[in-house]
């Protein structure tokens, strides 16, 4: 062993008194190079960093600062310390509990059954298929569909009392639902609205990682006599974790943020979500006090909540991908 | 072909199941995508069909499966109702500088954090990553406060602006020049004399294009598809057209006529860039998906 390391300390040095035989540059463009070569990275980062911190990173603490104070939309130059009021008031008001359970369930929806389609989804774009191309455009055009856009046709999709969905339901003998203000046809309608532009996304993405699973640990697990359902939960399934939880983790915080759905499908009084706040998400209640009701520092606690809460599950998501790690 | 070549033997007592990429897609998997493809399209379609008829036909059952007469009517009234004319020019401006300036600054910062050595690299990317997982929601307070202070309300600048960088565009450049961008070629350049932006212009660019092209697809659609700050940071008066829209569908006595020629415009142009680069999109969100 120790031999081994002398002769390659030897090999090593040799070299080194080679070095140094390029030609310098005149004393003014060797200055040049030299500050081109210290500075300009930093030129290359700043216009990204100054945008970041101006318009990412300070409202972020700016926010946090607001949540503490008394910011009206009213007089915005007028602000007051209000210590942790905004927060208090926050865990005492019935609405923003209900904002969060809606928040929580229409993610819940939205989220489980759009990676699980997508999944299927990938996996059958995965077998050659005849016009590839045209299944992959299919699926992802909803994509390429606006939030507004696309809560506009299913308000009227979803219509009670000549909506499409209603009639077609009424043709297999299914009375008439009330999309709108029903709480869980509502909220399923709303998560139906976030599938639809998601799933196809979602179905590309696993397409992709699957693509990238070697070819030879398939080959093996067919040796060893894994049917294709066992291969695709044994290998298939398990070389996909990181992109299952990254669209996990994707997929939730955009649950959590959801705003422009609900509050399309709510019609003239969406900030609301819906009459009964049915389907009022925590976007839409921040939204509801600070442009509504004008308290914009209590919108700012809001905000934090949502940040606190995301951190929370970020912290129980690494937890739970470290003991599953830990075992496979 | 192989898979043939083995279970084609005759031996059926133990088939060999070969990886999925190999096998072709039987009548159920065209069946189950069919219906998967009707369930995507059939809303746009259906925005089309809506679109083209007058309000008394929307408000019987059953409802319309095929396209009327009307659509001109109702493009002519969205157009004047809801500033549909300033809002679809407001949206292209918008959204087309966004992505320019994505892939811009992203490409550059990207390839000073993926090729170039200096103080505080490290800790740099991962302030970026990190926040990466912050939600706009929670700088919306103070942003308006800024664009309310600066006057800017209803100008296209306040949205454009805080969205014209973006740490996944810096990330994700920053994972595709690590790979395509050998160290060896900025060293070469740079033994020629090239300096930092020569570089840039003549070795980062062109390796960088297919990234590039993928991140400003990608900036593009998001920019113009962008609801939560632009609805806070705009009027109807200077709409971009998702906030055109948003003013169309909260009337009290909606119009769906109307709304729906409004939406059919508003979602139009990108469905024939959809049509046109299909298949150039699909390829990029999968690499992106793939290298993000």
């Amino acid at each position: 062993m120790t031999a081994t390391t002398s002769v390659a300390e030897d090999a090593r040095a040799a070299p080194g008194e080679r070095g140094g035989g390029r030609s310098r540059p005149g004393p003014w463009r060797g200055r040049l190079y030299r500050w081109d070569l210290r500075y300009s990275p930093y030129a290359f980062v700043a216009p990204f960093l100054l945008f970041f911190a101006a318009f990412g990173l300070f409202p972020l603490l700016y926010t946090g600062w607001a949540s503490l104070h008394r910011v009206e939309l009213t007089s915005l130059h007028h602000t007051e310390w209000a210590g942790a009021h905004h927060y208090v008031r926050l865990l005492e008001n019935d609405f923003f509990w209900n904002a969060l359970r809606n928040t929580f369930t229409i993610g819940v929806l939205s989220t489980v059954p759009q990676l699980l389609m997508a999944l299927g989804l990938a996996h059958l774009l995965h077998h050659r298929l005849r016009a590839a191309t045209f299944w992959r455009v299919a699926l992802l055009t909803p994509y390429a569909t606006s939030v507004a856009a696309a809560t506009l046709v299913f308000v009227l999709l979803y219509g009670r009392d000549y909506g499409m969905v209603n009639w077609a339901l009424g043709a297999l003998g299914i009375g008439p639902v009330d999309w709108q203000n029903g709480t869980w046809s509502s909220q399923c309608a709303v998560a139906s609205i976030v599938i639809w532009r998601w799933t196809g996304y979602n179905a590309l993405i696993y397409l992709a990682a699957m693509q990238a699973v070697p070819d030879e640990l398939y080959e093996s697990a067919a040796l060893d006599g894994a049917s294709r359902r066992q291969q695709f939960r044994h290998v298939t399934v398990p070389a996909l974790r990181p992109t299952i939880l990254f669209t996990v983790v994707v997929s939730t915080i955009g649950a959590t943020q959801l705003f422009g759905e609900p509050l399309l499908f709510g019609g003239a009084a969406g900030q609301k979500g819906g009459a009964s706040h049915q389907f009022q998400t925590l976007g839409l209640y921040l939204y509801e006090q600070g442009w509504f009701n004008y308290h914009l520092g209590r919108a700012s606690a809001v905000a934090w909540t949502m940040f606190l809460l995301l951190l929370l599950i970020a912290a129980v998501g690494g937890l739970v991908a470290r003991r599953r790690g830990g075992d496979g | 072909m192989r898979v043939r070549g083995r279970t084609g033997g005759g031996r059926r007592a133990a088939p060999v199941h070969r990886a999925g990429r190999h096998l072709h897609g039987g009548p159920l998997a065209y069946a189950v995508l069919s219906l998967f493809a009707l369930g995507s399209l059939f809303p746009l379609f259906w925005t089309a069909v809506t679109a083209s008829r007058d309000n008394t036909r929307l408000a019987r059952t059953p409802p319309p499966l095929w396209f009327g007469g009307d659509l001109p009517h109702n493009l002519v009234r969205a157009w004047g109702e809801a500033h549909m004319g300033l809002a679809l020019f407001n949206t292209v401006l918008v959204a087309g500088t966004v992505a320019l300036g994505t892939v811009f600054f992203c490409t550059i910062a990207g390839f000073a954090f993926a090729r170039l050595r200096f103080r505080g690299r490290r800790g740099l990317l991962l302030l970026t990553v990190g926040t990466m997982m912050v939600p706009p929601q929670l700088g919306v307070v103070p942003l308006f406060l800024m664009t309310a202070r600066l006057g800017w309300t209803d100008q296209l600048q306040s949205v454009v602006l805080p969205t014209l960088v973006s740490a996944f565009g810096v990330f994700f450049m920053r994972q595709y020049l690590v790979e395509a961008l050998p160290a060896e070629l900025v060293e070469a350049a740079r033994v020629d004399g090239a300096n930092s932006w020569r570089v840039v212009w003549h070795v980062v660019f062109p390796a960088a294009r297919p990234a590039m092209a993928v991140l400003a697809m990608l900036s593009f659609v998001q920019a113009w598809n962008d609801f939560f700050w632009p609805v806070i940071a705009l009027t109807q008066e200077n709409p971009t057209v998702q906030v055109a829209l948003t003013g169309l569908g909260r009337g009290y006595v909606p119009d769906q006529a109307v709304i729906m020629a409004g939406a059919l415009l508003g979602t139009l142009p990108l469905l024939l860039a959809f049509a046109l680069f299909g298949r150039q999109i699909v390829g990029g969100i999968m690499r992106g998906a793939v290298k993000g």
